[in-house]
């Protein structure tokens, strides 16, 4: 059912990483509730615009919850409330006439500020850098259907696959880790027989990367797996321990 | 004049294999000292840049969000094609090849087309050994299915989310060549002019989007991914930041625009709820498999659905077209849909939307059944609408999609100006007026991992380079270029937003060059589109600073560009004076509302060249020549 209503938004204004930051109060009103959260946003940006104010910086692309762009802690919890949902996939239904909305960039000393709710990911993509890949040139692999795959295991591995590099993660963690993130794309890969043989380099590769880029460690607070979009279960951070474990005894690699 | 597509001799099946032993090799000591850049890291961008870098070039590749995973080639949902015949039910390059060329209303390069179908059992194989992990039967082996009205079962899937897979995969091979040291990567880098000189694209002109500094870099050759231009409707399924700039400043150094007005609309998307929407979300075709597309016989039955009996519903494709029903192809069902609610039996409370009607189905196979083939697209829906399909019948209408349209390319995939390759989405070699479900992932992919890995090498190896860096004076022209447009965009000062012009210019486009296009209609929307685009550069408002974080700033460079680039698809939809695929001019229609092509005097592409701001494009075609297959007229009666 289509209702408008009104809202008292605190969102964090930040001029440059460099910059102090702080919270400031824009009311809201008539906001549909059959709109996103990222539209609602919208609305306000619209109106800033107009009223001669700078509009708030958010990242934002496909506004259907698999590019993995957006992303800011709503009311303390990244993408806001609703499970398995991005942030752009939040509708205004689940807020009430009157709230107060608290709109806060993921904070991760690995993931420095930029502006407002915009923060700098790209550790992400140096961890995947490290080994998240299976070192096949182009042109030469054998038929598809020359490598067989129980489909459970494909399953598996597709369940890790699915994690679209958000970030919510380390927002939630009070270690700020990226333990779901690189557990997922090392179970994804080490779940397949076609990424077993760097399993061993892979896991070692990774985990040092990402222990180097200063995110923190992994205390079973399990807050990643509740806040994951795509739900991601924290099975895959034990798999990562265990492909770690197994190639720093047994493997060669160091 | 007519264009020349460089495709090879002899027998079709053979022109591939023909043409890379023909094709020039760079010695591989000598890849070295080639500099490619690449724009764009979807499917196209993505696997250009790492199959390069593999063969030992040295690569730039850009992008404008802040990884190279997130393009919206990540959005695609359904499968990716590939004629390996692994269910044994008769499919064949030769049926991939023919079903695509038909489908796309005989109105794409059969060399070009053939090639993909060839090409396409290649893709699955590399991305099964990269480790994506597609859908597998009990045994171990890949599971396939039918999509999109094909009659074999030929698309490899990953759950809903196969683009995603599959771009991730490219994305890795691109992180192992980031890591080898063979590709430099650019985020949040948005391209704002080609650099052309001596008739080479020798470099591009880069604004980088966390500090506003303009950017040159050269290169021996520039390689556009940058996809579709289907925001043009404002509305569209694609993402926030997909645009037509990169290809349309291509389009003003020499660039051809081919077929600009062929774009695709999609049944199946969620309904618009109000005018602060901002963008428009697709589900998967596969619905109307077992769902029932349905308004109220009468326009003034305003009832809820579970209060509308049988008598009193008008399923309006099952009885229009008895053989297809509900399954009739996206450009029927669409047009259908949007004549429904023209008539006033819209649905929802825009009106602008139809039923499609799960409870037969439900009854006939039970709700498990259901669940288990729509689970997770029914739960996107109640995500976005707050509605349970299993309740209560979704709400449909069609929306933008796709665009067949694009830079003009050769059977190189090299566009007019020498050294300008263009690849995706963003060329328009291989879909015709219409793209067949299921064949974008493969196309992206096609030119990126086993096309232009061979024809820049031609390219490349038989081309004199003279020593271009980046202080040429061209490349200084650029920067200035670009410079002087933002600083216009910065100092107008008006009075609307940069959305709102760009929402009024997605209406008129939708109005009138949308799903269904008349000349008159056509003529009405270049008035209006020529006097919005006076209205912006007097009017429009960009708030915040230059040299800092401003996605007002980029949005409206964006819009810009599309202000003009509208004006050239409303051109090349009245110089097309025929209906074929997406391009439905009702002027030409079958008397079963089907569109009437007429091969003697449009069978050929359209290629548009710039010749200034305030001059009509020169126009040019490409005649294609079906020596293959015999031209069809088709029907769903």
């Amino acid at each position: 059912m289509t209702n408008a209503i009104s809202l008292t938004l605190k969102i964090w204004r930040q001029k440059s990483p460099h910059d102090k930051g702080r919270l400031e109060t824009y009311p809201v009103k008539e906001i549909s509730t059959d709109m996103s959260f990222l539209e609602m946003l919208d609305v306000l940006n619209e109106k800033l615009t107009l009223d001669g104010q700078e509009p708030i910086a958010f990242d934002h692309d496909c506004r259907e919850g698999i590019c993995g762009m957006c992303g800011a802690v709503v009311n303390g919890r990244p993408h806001g409330s609703a499970k398995g949902t991005t942030l752009c996939q939040l509708h205004m239904r689940h807020f009430s006439d009157g709230d107060t909305v608290f709109i806060e960039p993921w904070r991760a000393k690995a993931f420095p500020i930029i502006k407002d709710l915009v923060v700098d990911r790209s550790a992400f993509d140096t961890i995947i850098q490290a080994g998240g890949f299976i070192s096949v040139n182009t042109g030469g692999a054998p038929d598809a259907n020359a490598i067989l795959i129980p489909p459970d295991a494909a399953e598996k591995a597709m369940d890790a696959a699915a994690c679209i590099g958000c970030g919510a993660c380390v927002a939630a963690c009070p270690n700020a880790a990226a333990m779901l993130f690189t557990g997922a794309k090392i179970s994804h890969l080490a779940l397949l027989p076609q990424g077993r043989p760097e399993a061993a380099r892979r896991a070692i590769n990774m985990l040092r990367t990402m222990d180097e880029l200063g995110f923190g460690n992994c205390t079973n607070e399990r807050e990643c797996e509740a806040e994951c979009p795509k739900e991601i279960s924290i099975v895959n951070i034990a798999r990562m321990n265990r492909e770690f474990l197994k190639a720093s005894f047994v493997s060669e690699e160091k | 004049m007519s264009l020349d597509a460089k495709i090879p001799g002899g027998p079709l099946a053979e022109k591939w294999d023909r043409h890379r032993f023909e094709l020039k090799l760079v010695n591989p000591a000598n890849k070295r000292k080639y500099d490619i850049i690449v724009v764009g890291t979807g499917l196209a961008g993505g696997s250009a840049s790492a199959a390069l870098a593999e063969l030992g070039y040295d690569i730039k590749t850009f992008c404008i969000q802040d990884s190279p995973r997130r393009a919206h080639s990540i959005a695609a949902q359904g499968g990716i094609n590939a004629a390996k015949n692994y269910p044994n039910d008769g499919d064949s390059i030769w049926r991939l090849f023919y079903d695509t060329v038909k489908g796309g209303d005989f109105r794409a390069r059969e060399a070009n087309v053939y090639r993909l179908a060839q090409i396409s059992n290649l893709i699955i194989d590399q991305c099964v050994a990269q480790g994506i992990p597609f859908a597998r039967e009990y045994g171990g082996l890949l599971a396939n299915r039918s999509f999109g009205g094909a009659q074999v079962s030929r698309t490899f899937y990953a759950r809903g989310q196969t683009g995603q897979q599959l771009l991730l995969g490219a994305y890795s091979a691109l992180a192992r060549q980031v890591a080898a040291g063979k590709v430099q990567l650019f985020s949040r880098r948005e391209m704002l002019e080609l650099v052309v000189v001596n008739g080479q694209a020798r470099g591009i002109v880069v604004r980088n989007l966390i500090n506003g500094d303009i950017e040159r870099h050269d290169a021996h050759a520039v390689v556009l991914c940058t996809g579709g231009y289907g925001n043009v409707f404002f509305l569209s399924t694609n993402a926030m930041a997909s645009n037509v700039t990169a290809a349309f400043r291509a389009y003003k150094k020499g660039a051809y625009f081919a077929n600009p007005c062929f774009t695709q609309i999609h049944p199946t998307c969620i309904p618009v709820h109000g005018a602060t929407q901002s963008k428009l979300t697709l589900m998967s075709e596969s619905l109307r498999n077992d769902g029932r597309v349905w308004v109220p016989r009468d326009p003034a039955n305003k009832k809820p659905p579970s209060q509308v009996p049988d008598s009193e519903r008008n399923y309006f494709l099952e009885e229009k077209y008895p053989s297809f029903g509900n399954l009739v192809p996206r450009d029927v069902a669409s047009r259908n849909a949007k004549e429904q609610c023209d008539m006033g039996k819209g649905v929802g409370s825009t009106g602008r939307a139809v039923y499609l009607d799960f409870a037969d189905a439900i009854k006939r196979d039970t709700k498990a059944v259901i669940t288990k083939k729509y689970g997770n697209l029914f739960q996107m829906y109640e995500k976005i609408t707050g509605q349970d399909p299993y309740e209560t019948p979704m709400m449909i209408y069609p929306a933008v999609h796709y665009t067949m349209g694009g830079l003009w390319v050769d059977y190189n995939l090299m566009s007019s100006v020498d050294g300008l390759f263009v690849l995706g989405e963003a060329n328009f070699s291989d879909h015709g007026a219409n793209r067949l479900g299921a064949s974008a992932l493969m196309q992206g992919l096609a030119d990126g991992y086993f096309i232009l890995p061979y024809t820049i090498g031609g390219y490349l190896a038989g081309t004199e380079f003279s020593e271009v860096n980046s202080d040429h004076p061209a490349f200084k022209e650029a920067e200035s270029q670009a410079q002087s447009r933002l600083n216009t965009l910065l100092s107008i000062n008006g009075k609307r937003t940069v959305d709102d012009f760009h929402r009024e210019l997605g209406l008129i486009m939708w109005e009138h060059c949308g799903m269904a296009r008349s000349n008159e209609g056509l003529e009405k929307a270049r008035t209006l589109i020529q006097a919005l685009r006076t209205e912006f550069w007097d009017n429009v408002t960009v708030p915040g600073a230059e040299k800092d974080v401003n996605q007002s700033l980029e949005r409206a460079g964006r819009v810009a560009d599309f202000l003009q680039f509208a004006e050239l698809m409303i051109v090349d939809a009245l110089a097309r004076q025929e209906s074929c695929g997406g391009h439905f001019n009702e002027a030409f229609q079958t008397d079963e509302n089907e569109a009437r092509r007429d091969d003697e005097n449009f069978c050929h592409a359209t290629a548009w060249e710039f010749t200034g701001d305030d001059h009509e494009p020169q126009f040019h075609k490409e005649p294609l020549v079906f020596e293959n297959v015999e031209l069809t007229q088709r029907s769903y009666k």
